[in-house]
């Protein structure tokens, strides 16, 4: 099989799509004749036509209004929003109108979109290119939030997302694109050569939506992360002696709550590591549910380990971003009651 | 299902430019008329007597650097001097920290290239008590009012003598002092912040106003349609600016609309008066924001103005120009580059020479070394930062118990 980066796994999932569905249709910011700022649309204007994966005028808010309209219609459009950051200007497209078409409309109309967009910090973007807002999206009912963290995973996510008949938000860690990243910014660069996760099949396949992935087994405690950050809490896991259990959990909705909850009955313990900041993040969610369905079991009170809540700053990426030093307190912490 | 084949030939018009890479580039089909050939009319004139403006080209300056015309600003030769000195300084302050951040010396960073009048004029034609609502490609307005150039590199450079403590993304300043909003990352959205101000001019009964920038690329945002209309509705005492440099990274500006119409044409939907200007000829630029301001501060409300230029480099550092259009695309733009232009002038005037104008770059290169060397000696991203504790300042006025934990967790 061939190895891919994050990358090229997105451009294959888009490249297959082009290939199998006339009604699939890309379009945003750059996405045309360049490719893509992060290239992940290379060569597919070039290859399936100027009609098939264009350029959009520099309008979030327009793009998904479009793109709503166009899914409306019967087309399965998948859009790109540059950054995550500026998803915002689209937002009331996505939470009054993408997310409630299907049901305002009793099913006579809906909305099956995908909004791609890289999120995510490590890369020195400062405070509008370093965001993680998935749970302004998790927040909406009727939206669904995907957030793979292989490239296998990327195109078989990204697949199941073109094919659902729901709208998705597809958020791209692109701290991770060209390879894992483990929270050490001092040590070098790893490439997703090599990497087991990076041989992804050429053809079409899908990774359903809603399945988490156990990353590690273990029985102390159970660690629940998405997008880059499973790379740093599996650095900080072995980084100690604790026989932790990390679950990616792939998208946030649909939730896969029958593995955490099994997982969390079996260890009674769990650290929740997230980039986004902690107060209203999605851990809060997370903790609750556990809270709610796993209480009897608990041996400890769930750990959440979080950006700060402030806005990201560039000068201080690294004391911003969550690193491995902090799951390991977590951890600590939280096989310590 | 109608097959693949059938789509591609979609009714769907998709724009795409005329030159890609390996094309000879081609502005032939640019109408670009005389310098002078635009009268200019009286600034209290009626909205309606001024539609056919935007569909023009208002130049002052000719091929041989006469000025043309009555679009002749009201500035010295002492200050259009300045203004020369300020694209000089522009130019070097752009070409050092373009290599510092190849160097690793910060993370990123924009030139200005080709659209140095855009910044420098308006910051010398404008009053001290006026505000711009910049974009990242006009520290021109700051380098003419005299912003310490090591302060600029302080904040490019993170170091912990940034005045913004780091927090912000190199090159996004903010200097209320010097007239200058705070940039942001998210492009086209300050623009009604100064609509806003301006009303705000107005509502104190003051005849200042404010100046709002933004790229042709992101005019397809609503803020700027929001702007417009707020702008026209309270006659606020504002200039609206689009800065045409026919490129918003890698897509045309076709893809933003100028296939059908030209940005100053916008104006006539909103019912304020709408010119295009050629944003490469300081003369025409200096006497355009003049005529504007003038409106502006009589009452008679807000202004959209068309810079026609051309990004002569790449977007930023993380670009590669070369990868959607020809190379020797920004040699040809037929509007010159602004120094050439005003330095023709002001040697024909007898103000300028070539001698006086090398002088002024070694100058401009030298002022620029000496601050990038002494905010190299402060230090570097990465090697010298604020105090962490300003991470968690500004955030609100007073900190909340979640700051004041965190701040702890941190153990500062
Ligand atoms: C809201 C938002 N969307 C997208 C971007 C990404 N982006 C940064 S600059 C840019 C192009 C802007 O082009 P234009 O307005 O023409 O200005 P120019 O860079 O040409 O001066 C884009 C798309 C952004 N910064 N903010």
């Amino acid at each position: 099989m061939p190895s891919m980066n994050m990358i090229q796994a997105l451009n294959s999932a888009l490249d297959v799509m082009l290939e199998r569905d006339p009604d699939v249709l890309i379009f945003g910011e750059d996405v045309g004749y360049f490719g893509g700022v992060f290239r992940v649309t290379d060569k597919l204007q070039q290859k399936h036509g100027l009609h098939r994966c264009f350029d959009a005028p520099i309008s979030e808010g327009g793009i998904v209004s479009t793109a709503i309209g166009m899914g409306a219609e019967g087309l399965r459009p998948v859009v790109e929003i540059q950054f995550a950051d500026y998803i915002l200007p689209a937002y009331d497209q996505l939470v009054s109108e993408a997310a409630r078409l299907r049901y305002r409309s009793g099913g006579d109309f809906t909305a099956p979109i995908t909004v791609r967009s890289p999120y995510g910090g490590g890369i020195y973007g400062g405070q509008t290119h370093s965001q993680s807002p998935e749970a302004i999206f998790a927040h909406i009912t009727g939206l669904k939030t995907v957030i793979p963290a292989t490239p296998y995973d990327a195109k078989g996510l990204l697949i199941s997302a073109i094919e659902c008949n729901d709208p998705v938000i597809f958020l791209e860690p692109k701290r991770i694109y060209n390879g894992p990243f483990d929270g050490h910014h001092d040590r070098p660069l790893k490439s997703w050569k090599e990497h087991p996760q990076a041989d992804v099949p050429e053809g079409h396949y899908i990774v359903p939506l809603g399945k988490s992935r156990v990353v590690r087994e273990g029985s102390d405690v159970t660690v629940l992360a998405y997008g880059t950050m499973v790379y740093v809490a599996e650095a900080a896991i072995s980084e100690t002696s604790i026989d932790a259990e990390l679950i990616d959990l792939r998208s946030i909705v649909p939730l896969d709550i029958d593995a955490i909850v099994t997982s969390v009955k079996k260890t009674g313990r769990c650290v929740i590591v997230h980039e986004a900041s902690k107060f209203g993040g999605f851990g809060g969610e997370l903790t609750a549910l556990i809270e709610e369905r796993c209480f009897y079991y608990l041996e400890a009170p769930t750990q959440r380990v979080a950006g700060w809540d402030t806005p990201y700053p560039h000068a201080f990426e690294w004391d911003y971003f969550p690193k491995p030093s902090r799951i390991v307190d977590a951890l600590e912490k939280a096989i310590r009651v | 299902m109608p097959s693949i084949k059938s789509r591609q030939n979609t009714g769907l018009h998709i724009p795409d430019p005329i030159c890609r890479p390996g094309d000879e580039p081609d502005f032939s089909g640019l109408i670009i008329p005389e310098a002078g050939s635009v009268p200019r009319p009286n600034f209290d004139a009626e909205e309606q007597t001024l539609r056919s403006l935007p569909y023009g080209l208002i130049r002052t300056l000719d091929d041989k650097g006469e000025a043309k015309g009555d679009w002749q600003p009201n500035a010295s030769l002492e200050s259009l001097i300045i203004a020369l000195k300020t694209m000089l300084l522009n130019r070097a302050f752009d070409a050092a920290m373009f290599a510092a951040q190849r160097q690793g010396k910060t993370s990123f960073f924009m030139k200005t290239s080709g659209e140095e009048a855009l910044g420098a004029v308006p910051s010398l034609a404008l009053r001290k008590d006026d505000m711009c609502f910049p974009t990242y490609r006009m520290v021109g307005w700051l380098l003419a009012r005299g912003y310490p150039i090591i302060d600029l590199i302080n904040q490019i450079y993170n170091n912990a003598e940034d005045p913004l403590k780091g927090r912000q993304l190199p090159i996004l300043y903010s200097a209320r002092e010097y007239g200058f909003y705070s940039l942001s990352g998210n492009v086209g959205s300050r623009i009604g912040h100064g609509v806003g101000w301006a009303m705000a001019k107005a509502y104190r009964g003051l005849d200042s106003l404010a100046m709002a920038v933004i790229g042709e690329g992101t005019t397809a945002e609503g803020d700027y349609h929001e702007a417009l209309t707020f702008a026209s509705v309270y006659k606020a005492p504002v200039i609206l600016c689009v800065t045409n440099n026919q490129w918003a990274i890698s897509t045309f500006s076709g893809i933003a609309g100028a296939e059908e119409t030209t940005f100053a044409a916008q104006a006539l939907g909103y019912g304020i008066p709408g010119l295009r200007v050629d944003g490469n000829d300081t003369l025409a630029v200096w006497s355009v924001l003049e005529w504007a301001a003038k409106r502006a501060r009589a009452g008679l409300g807000a202004t959209l103005i068309e810079f026609f230029t051309y990004r002569a480099e790449g977007h930023s550092t993380s670009d590669d120009p070369t990868k959607y259009r020809p190379k020797d695309e920004p040699t040809i733009w037929p509007l010159g580059d602004p120094v050439n232009r005003l330095k023709q002038y002001l040697t024909n005037q007898s103000a300028w020479d070539e001698k006086r104008h090398q002088e002024a770059i070694s100058q401009a290169k030298l002022k620029v070394k000496k601050a990038a060397k002494a905010a190299e000696d402060i230090g570097i991203l990465g090697t010298s930062k604020s105090d962490i504790e300003e991470m968690f300042k500004h955030v609100f006025e007073e900190p909340d118990w979640r700051i004041k934990e965190q701040v702890k967790e941190v153990g500062i």
